[in-house]
């Protein structure tokens, strides 16, 4: 309680809170976004998305460390690994969904669930045979030591690329979902599958675009994620776990409310951890979720109609 | 059916599962001619619709167009053919505007022709005004001009309308009905399904009567008595 009361009496310890909650909110919302958009599109729960983001985190890894053996500077290889590794997995997301979860979607909502399950669990083994179970990071060079300092405490460089980053991303989902051709056809597919395709449009092919676009948003979940912290191949679940307590807060479907979604998860779990000790982080995420959800249990934004 | 056969079924059978709704539909229409399809609740005439656009399979050779036999081509490769759908209930695409909703129906297809957004506009003004809405903000016969408007957007050789004037008050259907023969001008088929006889009578060329999954009675609407339609349509085989 002494803790609790010293966190609340100080302005300080609350910014702090602010601070670290909001970068580590981004990360969540880039968790998410893509989970959002594929579930806004087809109604599909992809138990694997958490899976693809740490497979992304390795492919970039290898990408990124392939590029350092040739002797390119830390802190750009991230960026090179990205820009590398966003066609491969554009490609493979446009596969699986082509080639597998095409086939899972109908009116049963169980076959989408067992398929991905089943991917989660041949990416987390094939991960453990290729990469071992060792724990891996991306290396960012500098960028991941280097901080702003604001007075009375140093603020690191890579939460603000995350802050900005995660808005850059979900601005541009929005832009490409409400600005383009493509977003029309996503919504139109999303809208009325049957009469979507008597305009011509294949639904397969917009499905699977939609996955492509989802598996860029995952690599750039991916590589921030990896330059912030460590991973292995078993860490995919509790990703999943957090996208979708952002998405659900944020409301099924709006992009800007899975941003605000994870942005909340984010400061709670640092008040929790920060105002009853470390023990309490992620508890605290969840009683937030759950308390939002008694208040408003479609989320803060939920979309007019579903 | 004529040779000139722009639409043709022959034999059509049509199944929902185990459930048949259509017991072997001979159909036919020309390049140019207006064709009503009338019937009871039930009689089959949606799920005509819904075969001839591939949103139901059927075997290959029951349906061709210009030649082809599509009886169980894919329902996106209609509109690339000709063949577009104002469907029933209208089914606009809720998250588009007024202007999305229209432009969408000729984006996915190389047809060109006489129908744009500017001629679209020109035959319903009233969608003009109100372009940057939502779909779904109109009023029931506005969104009716949309599903038109929708579906003329790709230029369509025949236009399948399943009734357009379901739930409308009769002055909208008035207006909506007065744009038929500026498409017709264009020398557009249509197929035209309604429940309102008079509309159907009033608007067609030829008039076919579906029966509980068959065709009960077929020919031009003066040559038939009202009597004999009646017949067909309620299935009073006594009474003819």
């Amino acid at each position: 309680m002494e803790q609790l009361f010293e966190v609340l009496t100080s302005p300080l310890r609350l910014l702090d809170i602010l601070i670290d909650g909001v970068s580590s909110g981004a990360q969540y919302a880039l968790f998410a976004a893509g989970l959002s958009l594929i579930f806004g599109i087809m109604r599909l729960v992809n138990l694997a998305h958490g899976d693809f983001i740490i497979l992304a985190a390795y492919i970039l890894f290898a990408i990124s460390w392939a590029l350092g053996a040739l002797g390119l500077a830390p802190e750009l290889n991230p960026v090179l690994a990205l820009v590398l590794a966003a066609p491969i997995l554009f490609a493979l997301g446009y596969a699986v969904q082509r080639g597998v979860l095409n086939n899972t979607l109908g009116k049963d909502v169980l076959p989408p669930l067992l398929v991905t399950f089943a991917l989660s669990v041949i990416i987390q083994n094939g991960l453990f045979l290729v990469f071992s179970p060792d724990t891996r990071s991306i290396d960012g060079g500098a960028l991941s030591t280097a901080g702003i300092d604001i007075g009375y405490r140093q603020v690191p460089l890579l939460s603000i690329i995350t802050v900005a980053v995660a808005v850059a991303v979900i601005g541009g989902l929005q832009t490409l979902f409400f600005r383009t051709p493509l977003g029309r056809d996503f919504r139109a597919v999303s809208d009325d599958p049957e009469i979507a395709q008597l305009m011509g449009i294949n639904r397969r092919h917009v499905f699977a675009l939609a996955m492509g676009v989802a598996m860029i948003v995952v690599a750039i979940a991916g590589v921030m994620f990896g330059l912030a912290g460590s991973f292995d191949p078993y860490l995919g679940p509790t990703r999943l776990l957090s996208a979708f307590e952002a998405v659900i807060i944020g409301g099924v479907g709006s992009l800007w409310g899975t941003l605000a979604g994870g942005t909340i998860l984010g400061i709670a779990e640092q008040f929790g951890s920060r105002a009853f000790g470390e023990a309490f982080k992620q508890i605290s995420g969840h009683v937030a979720f759950l308390l939002i959800l008694l208040i408003r249990p479609r989320g803060l934004f939920p979309r007019a109609k579903d | 059916m004529s040779p000139d056969a722009l639409l043709s079924t022959t034999n059509l059978e049509a199944f929902y599962g185990d459930f048949q709704a259509l017991f072997g539909i001979d159909f036919s229409v020309s390049a140019g001619e207006t064709v009503a399809i009338i019937g009871a609740n039930g009689a089959g005439k949606s799920t005509f619709l819904k075969s001839l656009v591939g949103l139901l399979s059927n075997s290959p050779e029951s349906i061709h167009f210009d030649g082809q036999a599509i009886g169980a081509m894919p329902p996106s490769r209609g509109v690339d053919l000709g063949l577009a759908l104002v469907p029933e209930g209208r089914r606009l695409f809720g998250s588009l505007t007024v202007e999305e909703n229209l432009i969408i129906g000729g984006q996915h297809t190389r047809r060109q022709g006489h129908w744009t957004l500017e001629t679209v506009y020109d035959l319903f003004p009233v969608l003009a005004e109100r372009r940057k809405n939502p779909g779904q903000a109109l009023s029931g016969g506005q969104q009716q001009m949309v599903a038109i408007g929708r579906a003329l957007l790709s230029n369509p050789r025949v236009l399948l309308c399943d009734e357009i004037s379901l739930g409308l008050a009769p002055i909208v259907i008035k207006d909506i009905y007065a744009a038929v023969p500026r498409i017709r001008e264009e020398g557009t088929a249509m197929v035209v399904v309604e429940q309102d006889i008079n509309q159907a009578l009033a608007v067609a060329d030829r008039l076919y009567c579906f029966q509980e999954g068959r065709v009960s009675l077929e020919g031009a609407p003066d040559a038939l008595s009202r009597e004999a339609i009646k017949a067909a349509y309620f299935g009073l085989g006594a009474a003819a």
